[in-house]
């Protein structure tokens, strides 16, 4: 008679492999490099991937095939997407707090910052739908025209988050971008990088189609030149720049006009609109108004 | 060729507003259609198919299996009716001809350089003829959509007068080629062209592009039909082609049909559906109905 | 090659709605305070579904004492919770109800069709989905008001008395909570008596989302009850949607008082098709315009106005299309047109219709079977119709099309704008700079352009003149909600 096979309950717990996230699917770097992220006592939390200018440049060529479906988009159905962002976020609490814990932050730190990021998406989502009509206008030309002026979407915004949190800081990073109908490619926080992965996998489970929001892990300063310079990305929004960075930055983006955005996370209001339309173009439109009873101005 | 008769101004033109047309569209998409409605239905989308090949690569072998899937589409149902032609390329008509004429099944040939339709016009017109000689009682031509975009209207509507004159009893098809024809206005006036040059049905697809047939190209196209009707009192048949494999969205087709024209252009006189795998998805479904079970693709032969 | 026409016919099978998953309570309280409570009155009225004249359930009625007792809780509810949390945290309740309400969507389609006889694809495909997006939209703006009105510290108003009708009674509902509440206000809300299970129905749903209690009540009840609710000295403001005479008497009860109101009233609007204009479309449009919703829209387009050129091209379509409307049980998903709300309502338009018959205008209707049962009204169309005859001048609120033809722009303006009314008009045209003309010199509130009836959460709704005042959706609705100084 066999003996019956039974489960075990305890047992060693499965690694977790940190990939990067890339048109909605979590590739290796083709670069097979990593880095390791080790806790207070030495012990091996994670190798993140050591993304390379490949990874990126294939980020940029998914963020460039998602942009016209995200921002054709109606403005509610991007709300209601980020706003899903948030809903698969808040289940999560424990498993984000564990890790920024891992990371060396204190358990009040951890929970404060995790409640900040879900309020910062509900926050944000309820931007998309509202900031068109803050910041567009009809203008009151002196001719018989219909005049008005709408903020449109950049394109491809890349990103680098600030170094100095895990998970608020790379939210920061990208969302006032998305909101505006942007889609983007996101440098994590170096040192903190592997709740950036797990929020793509929280991303990932949130309807967000494909290729609207890319996330790498590596090395900054070896990032920077190919982030900067890239002919197909629109804008760069930089948080916590080096001086010596924003230099090189500056240098670079020169070449195909990127619109560079530096932030601090010492200035900065972090809920302003103004973060969207950083990253949105005005178009200006005039029609003409026919008036059969005598010429004059319009609106 | 016999003297133009075209006249640019006798040919009906008017503004189509796009978003309404979808509207519209999205509103029939909203039909629910049951029990005996849909039974009916199905049946009658199935005796509307042009079962169509138009391979590079169709041989002999491939038309002998098209021609007798036309005509044994199922075993074991009773009372299913065949479709209503085969399509193929000229060559094949001969032999379709041969295999399905006894069985009140049509012969559809394409002509005129299908697809492109970019040659000269003599070619076009002798190949015409030629498929006609050889038993094709329908002949789907292409316009020329180069000269349409052109503006070589006076050319475009010549031609297809040219290729109905060679059609002799064959009822003519005339292909629009919506998909490249860029918006729907453009549709509407093509479609009244080609009525006004002697088209017996007007086509919106070859299949070879995307978008082939839509429900809002098809719309347009049904209120040209529509607008001549009541102008005139002459019938025009309607066939969208291409993109339509699923049994549901023909239902959908059919209640245009009916909302837009009429319970008289229900039949394979004049509505056709160019499809191939549409007939496998509305057995499918007729199966479930009688059966109340969902079905497998297994069980429907693949020809 | 004409052959015989064969005699087809292809009719739609019945494609009944199930309901079997939807609950209706034989009896409804009011809801005071987070919780159902009996009314004072001890009173309860019956409501019926018009299709069917079958009573469906049995509402409370509230008395001047139950009304006190809402104003009350929703006074409490304010000082002590809603004007006291973060207005971040008022827009994640609100955001609750909106998701809520996605999740129950079918049910309440359901519930909204079987109580004021609406067709369930409009319910489904229209007053639901509005209805979550209203509420959705403004959760959004409860922390974003100073971006909205820059310079102003805006502020909430206190306690609002609102007052909604049959028509969109679920979407009316929508319309009004979701701002009030985003603005930092409590509601005390009435619903039309002939169709209080949804705004009951809400109720029940935000009580599930966790809103705090006495922050939305719900109060149900006829004109009585509203003139109680409307007279409360401790209201800040009254919100009020409904017919134009209603509106005009609640206007003279608050003069003198410091309550704050907008009016959203009646309409009789001009819908102008020009011979340059997309006609099969237009005329689409006409037909969402007056036969959709039976016709009981405020901006119905129920003038028409067609250039003479085509009108009979136009009048030929329209007669055609209104054949093709399927008139019947609204639980049937084939359904476009439904039951005339209340028996008193088709009394109504059946004196109106009487009265064009009388004034000799031709009168055509859909050729359609309408059932036994159940309050009916066929498709209508008047043609040639002057522009003082009683059904061109008042409002029907019924599927009633009244149809004049006109020869140049400047002459359809005028006659467009003559009216007391001022809510809605349509313009067709495919000119653009015809469009702006037309769109800048009609007096009307909303103007659709080569569209109608079309709402969005984020668009300014209501009226010139004896249409009301005031606006519903969009920052300009936020408005009405909030105290702005400078």
């Amino acid at each position: 008679m066999a003996t019956k096979k039974t489960i075990p309950t305890e047992g060693i717990a499965v690694m977790k492999t940190y990939k990067i996230f890339i048109g909605g699917a979590f590739p290796r770097t083709e670069s097979g490099r990593f880095y390791p992220i080790r806790d207070n006592s030495e012990k091996l939390i994670a190798n993140v991937c050591l993304s390379s200018r490949k990874d990126f440049r294939n980020a940029v060529v998914a963020a460039r095939k998602a942009q016209s479906g995200w921002a054709g988009k109606t403005a509610y159905n991007r709300s209601q997407i980020i706003y899903r962002i948030a809903e698969m976020l808040q289940q999560k609490q424990a498993l984000f707090v564990k890790e920024m814990k891992e990371l060396g932050y204190t358990d009040k730190r951890a929970n404060d910052e995790f409640t900040a990021a879900v309020d910062y998406l509900v926050h944000y989502a309820g931007w998309c739908d509202k900031y068109v009509q803050v910041f567009s206008a009809v203008n009151p030309v002196a001719s018989s025209h219909f005049n008005f002026r709408v903020p449109e979407p950049m394109g491809v915004v890349a990103t680098f988050a600030s170094n100095h949190t895990a998970l608020l800081g790379l939210l920061e990073s990208f969302i006032p971008a998305i909101c505006g109908g942007n889609t983007t490619v996101v440098l994590a926080s170096e040192d903190l990088p592997t709740c950036a992965i797990t929020m793509a996998e929280v991303i990932a489970t949130s309807d967000v189609p494909g290729g609207t929001i890319n996330i790498l892990t590596g090395n900054r300063k070896e990032l920077l030149p190919h982030f900067s310079s890239h002919m197909d990305v629109n804008a760069f929004v930089i948080w916590d720049a080096e001086t010596t960075e924003s230099i090189e930055i500056g240098d670079l983006a020169s070449e195909n006009l990127k619109r560079v955005r530096f932030y601090s996370s010492e200035d900065e209001a972090v809920l302003s609109p103004r973060k969207i339309t950083d990253l949105q173009e005005m178009k200006t439109t005039w029609h003409p108004i026919e008036n059969i009873s005598g010429a004059g101005s319009g609106y | 060729m016999a003297k133009s008769t075209f006249n640019l101004a006798a040919i009906r033109r008017k503004a189509i507003d796009q978003v309404g047309v979808e509207e519209r569209c999205a509103r029939f998409q909203t039909r629910s259609i049951k029990t005996d409605a849909k039974k009916q239905g199905l049946k009658m989308a199935l005796n509307m198919i042009d079962l169509t090949t138009l391979e590079g690569k169709d041989t002999e072998g491939k038309v002998r299996q098209l021609c007798h899937k036309a005509a044994h589409l199922h075993q074991g149902f009773p009372d299913l009716p065949n479709v209503a032609a085969v399509c193929v390329y000229p060559t094949f008509v001969k032999l379709a001809k041969s295999l399905v004429a006894d069985k009140g099944i049509k012969v559809a040939s394409v002509a005129t350089a299908f697809p492109s339709g970019q040659s000269f016009s003599k070619y076009k017109i002798e190949e015409t003829k030629e498929a006609v000689s050889e038993g094709a009682d329908e002949i789907d031509m292409v316009i020329s959509r180069g000269r349409f975009h052109q503006g070589d209207y006076a050319y475009v509507f010549d031609e297809i007068s040219a290729v109905k004159e060679a059609c002799g009893k064959a009822r003519l098809k005339v292909i629009l080629e919506t998909g490249e024809l860029g918006n729907l206005d453009a549709v509407y006036f093509a479609s009244q062209m080609a009525i006004a040059a002697g088209a017996d049905f007007i086509k919106t697809s070859t299949g070879k592009i995307k978008p082939a047939a839509t429900m809002p190209v098809t719309l347009v196209m049904l209120e040209a039909i529509r607008d001549h009707y009541h102008a005139t009192g002459k019938m025009i048949g309607m066939k969208p082609a291409g993109g339509i494999s699923n049994a549901k969205l023909a239902l959908h087709y059919l209640i245009m049909v009916k909302e837009i024209l009429g319970e008289e252009w229900l039949s394979n006189e004049w509505f056709r559906f160019g499809a191939s795998s549409l007939a496998n998805d509305l057995l499918k479904q007729l199966v479930k109905q009688e059966t109340g079970i969902y079905q497998s693709a297994n069980y429907f032969a693949l020809d | 090659m004409a052959k015989t026409k064969k005699e087809i016919s292809w009719d739609l099978s019945p494609a009944p709605e199930s309901t079997g998953h939807v609950t209706i309570d034989k009896r409804y309280d009011l809801f005071i305070d987070g919780k159902f409570v009996s009314p004072t009155t001890k009173k309860y009225f019956k409501t019926v579904n018009p299709a069917t004249e079958e009573v469906i359930s049995e509402i409370a009625l509230a008395g001047k004492k139950d009304v006190d007792k809402a104003v009350r809780a929703a006074r409490k509810a304010y000082d002590s919770t809603w004007s006291k949390i973060s207005a971040a945290e008022r827009g994640k309740y609100i955001y609750r109800i909106a998701r809520l309400l996605q999740e129950r969507a079918r049910e309440f389609a359901v519930i909204e069709s079987l109580d004021g006889g609406k067709p369930i694809r409009e319910s489904r495909d229209v007053d639901v989905p509005l209805a979550a997006a209203h509420f959705f939209y403004h959760a959004g703006w409860s922390d974003k008001l100073d971006y909205a009105f820059a310079n102003t510290s805006p502020t909430s108003m206190g306690v609002v008395g609102q007052i909604i009708p049959w028509n969109f009674p679920l979407l009316m509902a929508a319309w009004k909570i979701a701002p009030a509440l985003a603005c930092g206000n409590t509601v005390v809300l009435k619903p039309a008596e002939t169709t209080s299970l949804t705004a009951l129905k809400l109720a029940e749903l935000i009580r599930d989302a966790g809103v705090p209690d006495g922050v939305v009540n719900i109060i149900t009840g006829a004109g009585e009850t509203g003139k109680e609710l409307v007279e409360h000295p401790d209201v800040n403001k009254i919100a009020f949607t409904g017919s134009t005479a209603v509106g005009k008497m609640i206007r003279r009860s608050l003069a003198g008082t410091p309550k704050k109101m907008t009016l959203e009233l009646g309409g009789k609007a001009a819908n102008i098709v020009f011979e340059d204009a997309a006609i099969d479309q237009a005329v689409e449009g006409i037909v969402n315009g007056i036969y959709f919703n039976q016709g009981h829209v405020c901006c119905a387009g129920s003038r028409l106005f067609v250039e003479e050129s085509v009108a009979d091209e136009v009048v030929k379509k329209l007669k055609h299309r209104m054949n093709h409307l399927i008139v019947g049980d609204p639980m049937d998903k084939n359904t476009d047109v439904g039951a005339i709300n209340s028996k008193g309502q088709l009394q109504t338009i059946e004196k109106y219709l009487k009265a064009g018959e009388k004034d000799g205008f031709e009168m055509y209707q859909s050729q359609v079977a309408v059932p036994k049962k159940g309050y009916w009204c066929k498709p209508t169309l008047f043609t040639n119709v002057s522009q003082s005859s009683i059904i061109s001048k008042e409002e029907i609120f019924g599927p009633v099309l009244a149809m004049q033809t006109f020869r140049t722009i400047d002459e359809v303006i005028d006659k467009a704008n003559n009216t007391p009314y001022g809510l809605s008009a349509g313009v067709w045209t495919d000119k653009g700079s015809k469009i702006f003309n037309l769109t800048s010199r009609l007096q009307a509130g909303v103007v659709w352009a080569n569209t109608f009836n079309k709402f969005d959460p984020t668009s300014p709704f209501g009226g010139y003149k004896e249409s009301g005042f005031g606006r519903e959706g969009g920052i300009h609705g936020l408005s009405a909600y909030l105290n702005l100084q400078g």
